[in-house]
């Protein structure tokens, strides 16, 4: 089948790949281009361990065809950091114990940084709402949405366990 | 909140504890925040090739046929993989710790057990590949009838789901069909009590659903070794489990893992291990094989069902005189670890109570489903469950708060457990004080001054005179109706073995032991063998008490038993199961 070629930004750098024309975003991110943030869960848009920004927008990678991509700019949990110094929600998922197997990390994260982005103080059920599209089978959320609240409040709410 | 409260369990707690009871940072945090946690799938192999699975779409049948032919020519397909390309296809998990025979076969060959069942492995360039040509395998079937009851199952006529056991129920000791737990006369106090309470209680299956589906990346390494990049939450478990079957020195596998996307027990079985290295044996090349989050849920190992009775006789004022239960573990198709789920469940019995007699039945039943495993307590959460539902009821059945039953009945320090093992550190009663306090829950006066640490030992510490019955002692249906042929005198600590083996075929069964040199396991010195009985060549020892095979007995009640000291490894484990090491 003839590849389709695309060029895209990821985390501010330029890439391109050829693609097939059925091919996910999650596929080519973590095979095609070595970006291992975005985790495969289901592949059917139910979990969002997948889940990345496609300029500034949430979006399943799984559900996502890559050639779609063309020109767009893609945030994965690796462009989160800068070097060394994490973002502040990655900090307040680390003091708020806010992974355990860290697997659906990278995409609470970035489902958190987008509603940060949209809703800079959200209350409780903001956030409760801006993860509600990712599962998390291990620490029952509450740390989670706790980690989310101090990053909003400026990451110096104390740890409350 | 947590809340550490060094007033119970006071004389097992140290106070120089450097990080129990403190607040202390993961060390793999760093690594799941920045997405950089390596997972067993996020590594970059050049020529990276997938594997699929044709699973079966029937819970039992023969295969009479597999065509592979139209699959073979498919494009990207670089190798099929059969039952005969796998060089040991039969295994049971917990051979490397010679417990029990080796029964579930890494592709099935001539009949599957369950829906799902793994036949043929095809291996592509893509996983597209993969899945297109995994249509195009034909399997013909000779559909079997099924069973999914664990009581069925045990009925004479069901259907043979695994021929290793073709009882339907796993052979402990490789001849009894169930473990079993006998402590003073139930029959006779149940004559006595006021009150009967009597129950049965089921449980579903229930799948761990880890974010992580189950896999494993597996390339060809120098020196003629391989490298395995693995989600097992036991890595070395599954290394043993891959040589054994792959008959490799375990020293050839290079075994990478520990980053584990969620467990909760389904990830102890090696469903892809075997297969992926295989396929790197075969190919020459990287092989991934990784279940999608459909095979996951349907054929990812759950939680095994258990169907749990319970009969209490209860005297008026509240204490219960005698417990009668009789559970099934449904293992589904293989035994995995549902063997060791059993004796867990019976080492469990009668629940953190003493009850002054006692009696269990518990069978490990195969079905027609997807095979069991461990999941979180397993063996122990669904017997717990049906347990303290049944406290509700004998609370009820006799008149008194729940948690005030519960305090009256509860185990305390130097009492004598249906194991015949002293208790020690007990503190049920004082947990259920705190929680009746945090809850509100008013107590009487009586029940608050009660302590875990005063009250036990003296009569409570006595072995009762034990009939010791037929029932269910040797493994055929046709002989669990004998009558009672003995007593056991007050006191004794072991049922010593009084019948010969008659099940025929099973020792020739077991696995050859050179498949396995490297796991030859320790063999205990005579002076730590328990003295009550004369091992027989074929015979391991009995079930009961089924944690005392490889520790001396403690002296008789009511003085307490010293301590034992703790062992460790696979000797401590295989303990648990009395079994009689080569
Ligand atoms: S992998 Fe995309 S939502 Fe689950
Ligand atoms: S930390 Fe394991 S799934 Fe969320």
């Amino acid at each position: 089948m003839a590849k389709i070629p695309v060029q895209f930004r990821l985390n501010g750098s330029d890439r391109a790949a050829f693609v097939g024309p059925s091919d996910n975003l999650l596929t080519l991110l973590r095979r095609g281009l070595n970006d291992f943030g975005p985790k495969y869960g289901c592949g059917q848009g139910t979990c969002g361990t997948c889940t990345v920004l496609v300029d500034g927008d949430l979006q399943l990678s799984c559900l996502t065809l890559a050639a779609t991509c063309e020109g767009k700019h893609v945030e994965t949990v690796s462009g989160m950091a800068e070097g060394p110094v994490l973002h502040p929600l990655q900090q307040a998922f680390m003091d708020h114990f806010a992974a355990q197997c860290g697997f659906c990390t990278p995409g609470m994260l970035t489902a958190a940084k987008a509603l940060l982005a949209a809703n800079p103080n959200p209350t409780r059920a903001e956030v409760i709402d801006g993860i509600s599209g990712n599962i998390c089978r291990c620490t029952g959320y509450d740390a989670i949405i706790e980690a989310i609240l101090a990053a909003a409040r400026g990451g110096q709410a104390k740890r409350t366990y | 909140m947590l809340e550490f409260r060094k007033d119970l369990f006071a004389a097992e707690r140290d106070d120089n504890l450097n990080i129990v009871g403190k607040g202390a940072q993961r060390q793999d945090m760093p690594g799941h925040v920045t997405g950089r946690s390596p997972f067993f799938d996020d590594h970059a192999f050049e020529g990276l090739l997938h594997l699929k699975v044709v699973r079966s779409p029937h819970h039992h049948a023969r295969i009479r046929a597999i065509d592979t032919t139209a699959a073979e020519r498919a494009p990207g397909v670089k190798r099929i993989l059969r039952g005969a390309d796998v060089p040991l296809n039969k295994n049971t998990l917990l051979s490397l710790i010679n417990f029990g025979k080796d029964d579930e076969p890494t592709l099935a060959v001539s009949k599957v057990s369950y829906k799902g069942e793994p036949v043929v492995a095809i291996i592509a360039e893509t996983e597209q590949q993969a899945l297109a040509a995994r249509a195009l395998v034909r399997v013909d079937y000779d559909v079997l009838p099924h069973v999914f009851d664990v009581e069925e199952a045990l009925k004479p006529g069901a259907p043979v789901v695994n021929e290793t056991y073709p009882n339907n129920y796993f052979e402990y000791h490789d001849r009894y069909d169930h473990s079993k737990l006998r402590f003073g006369d139930v029959d006779r106090a149940f004559a006595t009590a006021d009150f009967i309470v009597d129950d049965r209680y089921q449980m579903s299956p229930i799948e761990h659903a880890p974010t992580e589906t189950n896999g494993s990346i597996a390339a060809p390494e120098q020196n003629d070794r391989f490298v395995v990049h693995s989600c097992a939450q036991g890595l070395f478990f599954s290394l043993g489990t891959a040589a054994k079957i792959l008959k490799l020195e375990s020293n050839r596998l290079h075994f990478i893992g520990g980053t584990v996307g969620g467990g909760f027990g389904g990830k102890v079985d090696s469903l892809t291990e075997p297969l992926s290295i295989l396929g790197a044996m075969m190919t020459g090349q990287p092989v991934r094989y990784v279940l999608d989050r459909e095979e996951e849920m349907l054929y990812g190992s759950p939680r095994g069902a258990e169907r749990i009775y319970i009969k209490d006789g209860i005297l008026r004022d509240g204490r219960i005189v005698a417990r009668r239960i009789r559970s099934y573990f449904d293992a589904g198709a293989y035994t995995r670890l549902s063997s060791y789920a059993a004796i867990k469940c019976t080492a469990h019995l009668p629940g953190p109570y003493t009850i002054p007699n006692v009696s269990a039945d518990i069978y490990v039943a195969y079905t027609n489903r997807c095979p069991s495993t461990a999941m979180r307590g397993f063996g122990i959460t669904a017997v717990d469950f049906a347990l303290e539902v049944h406290m509700d009821k004998g609370a009820e059945a006799c008149g008194m708060d729940p948690m005030e039953f519960r305090i009256l009945n509860a185990y305390r320090d130097e009492d004598m457990k249906a194991h015949r093992r002293v208790a020690k550190n007990t503190a049920l009663i004082e947990c259920v004080q705190v929680v009746a306090e945090k809850a509100g829950w008013p107590l009487s006066d009586e029940a608050r001054r009660q302590s875990s640490l005063t009250g036990g030992g003296g009569a409570r510490a006595l072995i009762p005179a034990t009939p010791i019955d037929d029932n269910g002692r040797i493994g055929r249906p046709e002989t669990r109706t004998g009558p009672a042929t003995e007593t056991l005198p007050a006191g004794a600590m072991r049922i010593p073995m009084t019948k010969q083996p008659i099940m025929e075929g099973s020792a020739e069964a077991r696995p050859t032991p050179a498949a396995v040199p490297q796991y030859e396991p320790y063999r205990p010195t005579p002076a730590s063998m328990p003295p009550a009985y004369q091992p027989m060549p074929a015979a391991p020892p009995p079930a009961m008490p089924p944690t005392a095979a490889t520790a001396p007995p403690p002296a008789a009640a009511p003085a307490p038993a010293p301590a034992q000291p703790t062992q460790h490894g696979a000797v401590r484990f295989s303990s648990v199961f009395g079994t009689r090491r080569r």
